[in-house]
């Protein structure tokens, strides 16, 4: 098995973070002293209450997890920063462990209770406890427990004996796999695989959702161990457990061999993506599993195409014509390109800068031999090993391996390096690797000048000016943040200074009404466009101001006043209509009284007022109209008394309609005396009303009552539409001669039809006809109507 | 599933898919089973960008309408609620969570605002004591869904009511928003356009948010050229006026709801020898309408008078292609035959379905329409069935209403009372129908006389119920009303010097967009057509008397990203329409793509797609039925 530890040449200068850790929360120490490189120290006076587990966010924030259930949040400088709870109920019973895990949604934290109930929080930014359900037969704490995640949720692998639970928040299926009681166990970094060490001093490997069994090692040692931690990488080859005993460490593969090491003082292990450290009081190593291309290149006696071209570059070095022996040998099978690529990854995974310049100097020497390279493998890890190297050094202190760095993104290291306010560094590594300047310079510079606003020592004017002159070309910066912070400081004058600085006006509300800058804050609401932004602030200003005041801020502002109007619209009628008073808007109130009286009970009052309203916004139309509204109503009511008709909502012309419907004829030619409905309304009114009593004595009686205005089609039509021609035809003769065809075609008298339309030598009319006619039944018809047409076309 | 809207000239397929993927990581944050509680004004909208399928592999088991009281009982670990950002929602919402029964195992809320998350609608979250019942709350930024090909729509239904009547911005601000969005997927568009003060407030807000973003932008090379904002109040005219292309006239008689129509089902049954006197079915016929249809994208922008040869000369080539079977003899024939044989199948459904709408309308346009379905009759047993009398009155209402609406348009009596109008509102005709009428008249006149104005609007109140004093107001407001304030009017000299009236317009073989009309050219179409050709410059006169002002942008490209245009490549104009646009508008700015030395293709967009008829309604107050 090749396994080697690689960090020694790093060893001894570090003080890594995890270590000094496990020894505060082994010694429940009351006085907190971290020191993470020699440029970053941490201490701090610990004078909160018994702390049971210590662990990093992802922000590289410290968790102190204490007895009673609270969680205290500090930076990496020993600042407080928050704190939550776990839940109120774990008061009384105690944490009895505690574990911190990370996941793609963050750092979660899992507790264990005296009372043996776990509670699980997924992301502590977004803190959702999730209380999990009881472990059958668990009395006081568990053997061991680990936490999963898996299908996109947190779960908690409990072992009590030899019974394995997942507490899941549905459903805990009970699991057990071939062991008499499992004393320890671990999740990969993945949390894709389970280790689980018995009390018989078996080694269990396998999947974590327990499907699947990889193997099972006898270790020999019966003790339970102090940690163990799965040792990977991605597409491992051999994956691998490293199990940890006071002074010495087994790992164990998936053969039956183990490899063993001593260890000097108190250690512990760190699960990494591809590998675990091991940290004590003075060291750092990095336990790894050979990379492949490391391995080809490096073994004894390798015949690989890479370590054949490291062979002989170092011969072309020499000046011996052996280079070019070994070259053709590559070439010959033609694998240049794979030596080229082993080379550039075994660089990758080299620590030592020595070690890497070789290989990336035999890589570049075999590219020459190559003409379709493509060169940005090369290049892109010749950048990111000058990148990493940087970090590297002690006195940044962070020791990445190459796929780790991989695996974080330079948006994630960037953000390190901010959080330990190496700005400098920061910004040479985004410059360098190009990145786009809003994810990268503009970044740092905004966590620059929020740690500059907090320097109290320095004025307001100082610090504003030195910001701007080092944030002036970059792009898109945030002010309104920088500003947040600088007034969580208390410095308000600042604050304000910074915003004007903000391009975005709708970030600089928020914090404009936090300071009570209201006004400027609705200008800029309006300025962003943005209504749901004017009217959060409209709504503070109506709770912040008196209503005179109020009203007054909005006169000057229209678009807040008709956004504002819109929401009374909805929300507050009252408001409403004092809006309209303050602005002499009478048509509006007008507009506003009509509606009520729709709504309300006194009818007549409400009209009253739109009446009133509307004379004084000198709309004469208005005015007259809504009288004439209230005139009908007064009219309806009084007849729904006597006559017991219901009438009150209909239109005028409805109320009319229905009194010539129950006969009520006086009172309909009162109506249309008195609203002078124009006398061809009324004609087609009356007639559609009698026709749809099929009164046809009245209609007789009303044709000939004086001249239609409407005409006399209508009259036919309206009896043929109530099905009776017989009634139709009396109309007929008096309809005009322009309109004689159609009302001969609706009682359905194609002789008349066709006389009509020979004597109006009409040809549009005849076609008309002719397209009534049958050829069959209408022969004799259809063949005067043709000659018909055919004088009419000559003529 | 959406294949039809990746082939038009920018492929809109890519903001759909954008869409949906933020759907299905919302869906994905609340872990576990889930109902929906659906503001029902969004499950139209939503149906575009994804289907039930989408939702239910994301473990969707259930979905409710939000209504008040408790939220039905279903076995689902989470509630999400899908609402737009409105308070009387939130109240809702707050009475649904307060009333969930505490007896049942608990379930997680989420809302998720759609277009946009409020911090209005949260404030009254949090007063009705509910805020901290949601596990998340979030958005869902939905400003421009893909339509089809070369059309995206806000499907908000109220955005002209709120920004010429109320002066809310509200949906200004959502179509800039969705304009960045459509940016950051397609590119800068260069050039910026408008005429209108709603365009060039869009316009200001779109520079200030690219001012914003400094330096965030993606860098992708512009599909489009040119954007081209137009305010709805510029043209007033068109949407008043009856449409009168295939799509348009469906639109218009049916209305077409989120690319849905309903038909009444009588002329869809199966006829099947054997079956004669089976019951019609009573539910109404659902279609959906896009270009996924092949015969549908052919048909639907022509004048309704050149549907009926198309469809005519599409049962000839189907017919004959399923002729083709005779001529197959050999194995490898029949296979090719049969492997044909489900597009043909699709082909002729759809053919049919076509045909039975053609009738539907021809029933009710017959004096408008000419053509004859009797070709077709022969292939698909139908029946040209001698129309019934009540079809043949409606159709010449059709017919009136047209003959009047043209004489508006061509100018003749716009400035008397008109006596059609009078007989309509006599006989109580729809009161859209009349208001229509009247404000176009007054559109056409550069505003009523007083008198003129006063006699309507006195005939309508009377008639319709003095009730309707609020709408004429709003249409005052709008300025679809208006009494004439200056003795001249400028109607005429706008349309000869856009010629928006065009006396030959052919509708068969079209050569001007004013075939959509027959006659009438849209005048928010010409805008845009000589724009392209030769340029506003040469139209200034007119433009100053229409409203707003008319305004040119130019958005810096970063070096590198400017377009190099092969010869003879079109340029892409983006239209947008604030306020709504018509089917026929779009029929037009179709046409214009496919002109051949047009030398521009069109992509659409709008807040919503209206006609006369919907646009008229959102218009309108009625204070009974706000009561609730």
């Amino acid at each position: 098995m090749g396994y080697y530890c690689s960090f020694a040449a790093l060893t001894c200068v570090y003080l890594q973070r995890h270590l000094l850790l496990t020894y505060l929360s082994l010694s429940l120490s009351l006085s907190l002293s971290l020191s993470l490189s020699l440029s970053l120290s941490l201490s701090l006076q610990w004078k909160s209450g018994v702390v049971k587990q210590l662990g990093w966010t992802v922000c590289d924030d410290l968790l102190c997890i204490q007895e009673d259930g609270t969680v205290l949040i500090y930076d990496l400088f020993g600042n407080f920063k928050r704190h939550f709870s776990m839940g109120n109920e774990v008061g009384q019973s105690q944490v009895v462990e505690a574990k911190v895990f990370h996941s793609p949604y963050g750092t979660g934290v899992a507790i264990v209770t005296g009372a043996s109930r776990f509670t699980l929080a997924t992301n502590i930014d977004d803190l959702k406890l999730r209380r999990l359900p009881e472990v059958p037969g668990l009395q006081g704490a568990p053997t061991c427990w680990a936490v999963l995640t898996q299908d996109r949720q947190s779960k908690v692998l409990v072992a009590t004996g030899a019974d394995l639970f997942i507490l899941d928040y549905t459903s805990p299926p009970g699991l057990s796999p071939q062991a008499t009681s499992i004393v320890h166990m671990c999740v990969s970094f993945s949390y894709k695989y389970l280790a689980l060490f018995t009390d018989s001093g078996h080694l269990w490997m396998g999947t974590a959702n327990l499907k699947e069994k990889l193997s099972e090692v006898e270790t020999k040692v019966r003790n339970p161990p102090k940690q163990m931690a799965w040792c990977r990488r991605p597409k491992s080859q051999q994956p691998s457990v490293v199990i940890m005993w006071d002074g010495h460490i087994l790992v164990a593969g998936e053969c039956k061999n183990t490899i063993s090491y001593h260890l000097e003082g108190v250690s512990i292990l760190v699960p990494e993506l591809d590998g675990v450290r091991i940290i004590n009081g003075t060291h750092h190593e990095l336990l790894q599993e050979v990379p492949a291309s490391c391995e080809e290149i490096f073994k004894i006696a390798s015949m690989a195409p890479g370590a054949l071209l490291l062979e002989a570059h170092k011969e072309y070095e020499k000046e011996s014509q052996k280079a070019d022996e070994y070259l053709r040998e590559i070439k010959e099978q033609n694998l240049l390109g794979e030596a080229v690529k082993q080379c550039v990854e075994a660089a990758g995974h080299e620590l030592e800068a020595e070690t890497q310049k070789t290989l990336l100097r035999a890589a570049s020497f075999g590219k020459c031999f190559l003409s379709n390279f493509p060169p940005e493998p090369f290049v892109s890890m010749c950048r990111d090993l000058r990148v990493l190297n940087a970090v590297r050094d002690y006195t940044v202190g962070i020791p990445l391996t190459h796929t780790q760095f991989k695996q974080m993104t330079v948006q994630v290291l960037i953000d390190r390096l901010v959080y330990r306010k190496l700005y400098p560094l920061a910004i040479e590594i985004c410059r360098y690797l190009k990145t786009p300047e809003y994810q990268g310079v503009s970044r740092v510079l905004k966590h620059w000048a929020c740690c500059k606003v907090q320097q109290k020592e320095e004025a307001d004017e100082v610090i504003a000016r030195a910001i701007s002159l080092k944030l002036g070309e970059a792009a898109g910066i945030s002010y309104s943040e920088i500003a947040t912070k600088a007034y969580e400081c208390g410095r308000t004058e600042l604050a304000i200074k910074l915003l004007e600085f903000e391009p975005r006006s709708g970030e600089q509300v928020p914090l404009l009404l936090k300071m009570k800058r209201s006004q400027l804050a609705l200008s800029k609401a309006i300025e962003s466009g943005d209504t749901d932004l004017v009217y959060t602030v409209v709504t503070y200003l109506k709770n912040e101001m008196n209503r005179g005041d109020f009203f007054m801020t909005l006169r000057n502002q229209p678009v807040a006043l008709s956004l504002y109007r819109q929401f009374c619209k909805h929300q507050e009628q009252d408001t409403l209509k004092d809006l309209f008073n303050q602005d002499d808007d009478h048509q509006e109130l007008g507009n506003f009284y009509v509606k009520a009286s729709y709504k309300e009970k006194a009818q007549i009052g409400h009209l009253q007022s739109a009446v009133d309203e509307y004379n004084k916004a000198k709309n004469e139309f208005a005015a007259k109209a809504t009288e004439e509204e209230m005139r009908l109503l007064r009219f309806q009511k009084k007849l729904e008394e006597e006559k017991g008709e219901s009438l009150v909502g209909f239109s005028l012309h409805d109320t009319i309609r229905t009194l010539l419907a129950v006969g009520l004829h006086k009172h309909a030619e009162q109506l249309y005396k008195d609203f002078r409905v124009p006398d061809k309304r009324y004609w087609w009114l009356k007639l559609t009303a009698l026709a749809e009593k099929e009164d046809w004595e009245e209609i007789e009686k009303f044709a000939k009552s004086k001249k239609s205005p409407i005409g006399y089609l209508p009259f036919v039509e309206i009896c043929v539409k109530h099905h009776n021609k017989y009634e139709a035809k009396k109309y007929v003769s008096r309809v005009t001669p322009e309109q004689k065809v159609k009302a001969h075609l609706a009682v359905g008298d194609l002789e008349g039809a066709a006389d009509a339309a020979i004597e109006r030598r009409n040809d549009g009319e005849i076609s008309t006809v002719l397209s009534r006619c049958s050829p069959s039944t209408d022969r004799a018809l259809v063949e005067r109507l043709n000659r018909a047409k055919a004088t009419a076309a000559k003529k | 599933m959406a294949a039809h809207l990746s082939y038009g000239r920018v492929n809109l397929n890519i903001l759909r898919e954008a869409a949906r993927k933020e759907l299905r990581e919302f869906l994905d944050k609340c872990a576990g089973s889930k109902a929906i509680v659906w503001d029902e004004y969004l499950t139209g909208p939503f149906g575009l960008i994804a289907q039930y399928s989408l939702l239910k592999e994301h473990e969707v088991e259930k979905m409710f309408t939000l209504k008040g009281g408790r939220v039905p009982p279903a076995d689902v670990k989470n509630i999400i609620f899908f609402v737009r950002p409105r308070l009387e929602l939130m109240d809702i919402i707050a009475e649904n969570v307060m009333s969930e029964d505490k007896l049942q195992p608990p379930r997680e809320f989420h809302i998720l605002f759609v277009p946009r998350r409020s911090l209005l609608c949260e404030q009254r979250l949090k007063e009705q004591g509910v805020l901290n019942s949601f596990t998340n709350i979030d958005e869902y930024i939905l400003d421009l869904i893909p339509y089809d090909g070369d059309l995206l729509s806000m499907e908000s239904e109220s955005a002209f009511r709120e920004c010429y009547l109320e002066n809310d911005q509200t949906s200004l601000y959502h179509t800039a928003k969705g304009l960045m969005t459509l940016q950051a997927l397609y590119g800068t568009i260069p050039q910026i356009f408008g005429k209108g003060e709603c365009a060039r407030h869009v316009a200001n807000m779109m520079l200030r948010m690219k001012r914003e973003f400094a330096g965030s932008q993606n860098q992708i090379l512009p599909v489009f050229d040119t954007l081209l904002l137009l305010d709805r109040n510029v043209d007033l005219l068109t949407p008043l006026a009856t449409q009168l292309t295939y799509e348009g006239l469906i639109d218009e008689i049916y209305g077409i709801t989120n690319g849905y129509v309903k038909l009444p089902p009588e002329k869809f049954a199966q006829k099947k020898p054997g079956e004669g006197g089976k019951d019609l079915p009573t539910e109404p016929k659902k279609l959906q309408l896009n270009s996924a249809e092949e015969l549908y994208a052919e048909i639907r922008d022509k004048n309704f008078n050149a549907v009926g040869a198309a469809l005519s000369k599409k049962a000839k080539i189907i017919s004959a292609a399923f002729e083709e079977r005779h001529n197959a003899k050999t194995v490898g024939e029949i296979k090719q035959f049969v492997s044909q044989l489900p597009h043909m199948q699709a082909a002729r459904n759809s053919l049919a379905n076509h045909t039975s709408i053609a009738e539907l309308i021809k029933d009710i346009t017959s004096e408008f329409s000419s053509f004859s379905l009797l070709s077709l009759s022969h292939f698909l047993n139908y029946f040209c069935q001698v129309l019934p009398f009540s079809s043949r009155v409606t159709s010449e209402v059709f017919f009136d209403n047209l003959t009047v609406e043209q004489e508006f348009m061509t100018g003749v009596d716009t400035d008397k009372v008109n006596t059609y109008i009078e007989d309509c509102i006599s006989r109580k005709d729809p009161l859209i129908k009349i208001l229509r009428l009247v404000c176009m008249q007054s559109v056409c006149n550069n505003g009523l006389k007083q008198k003129v104005l006063d006699h309507y609007k006195r005939e309508i109140l009377q008639t319709y119920g003095y009730e309707h004093i609020l709408t004429l107001n709003n249409l005052e407001k709008v300025g679809l009303l208006k009494p004439q304030t200056t003795t001249r009017n400028n109607y005429p000299t706008i349309r000869k010097t856009l010629k928006l009236w065009m006396e030959d317009a052919n509708e068969q073989n079209p050569n001007d967009i004013s075939y959509v009309y027959s006659g009438y050219a849209p005048l928010s179409v010409r805008l845009t057509q000589l724009l392209a050709r030769p340029g506003w410059r040469s139209i200034e006169e007119v433009l100053k008397m229409l409203p707003g002002p008319h305004f040119e942008e130019r958005q810096q490209l970063p070096t590198g990203l400017h377009k190099k245009r092969q010869q003879g490549e079109n340029r892409t104009t983006l239209v947008f329409f604030l306020g709504g646009v018509t089917y026929a508008e779009i029929a037009a700015l179709r046409f214009l793509s496919q002109m051949e030395d047009g030398g521009t293709e069109y992509v659409i967009a709008t807040t919503k797609l209206i006609n006369g008829t919907s646009w008229i309604k959102s218009l309108m107050d009625r204070p009974e039925a706000q009561i609730s």
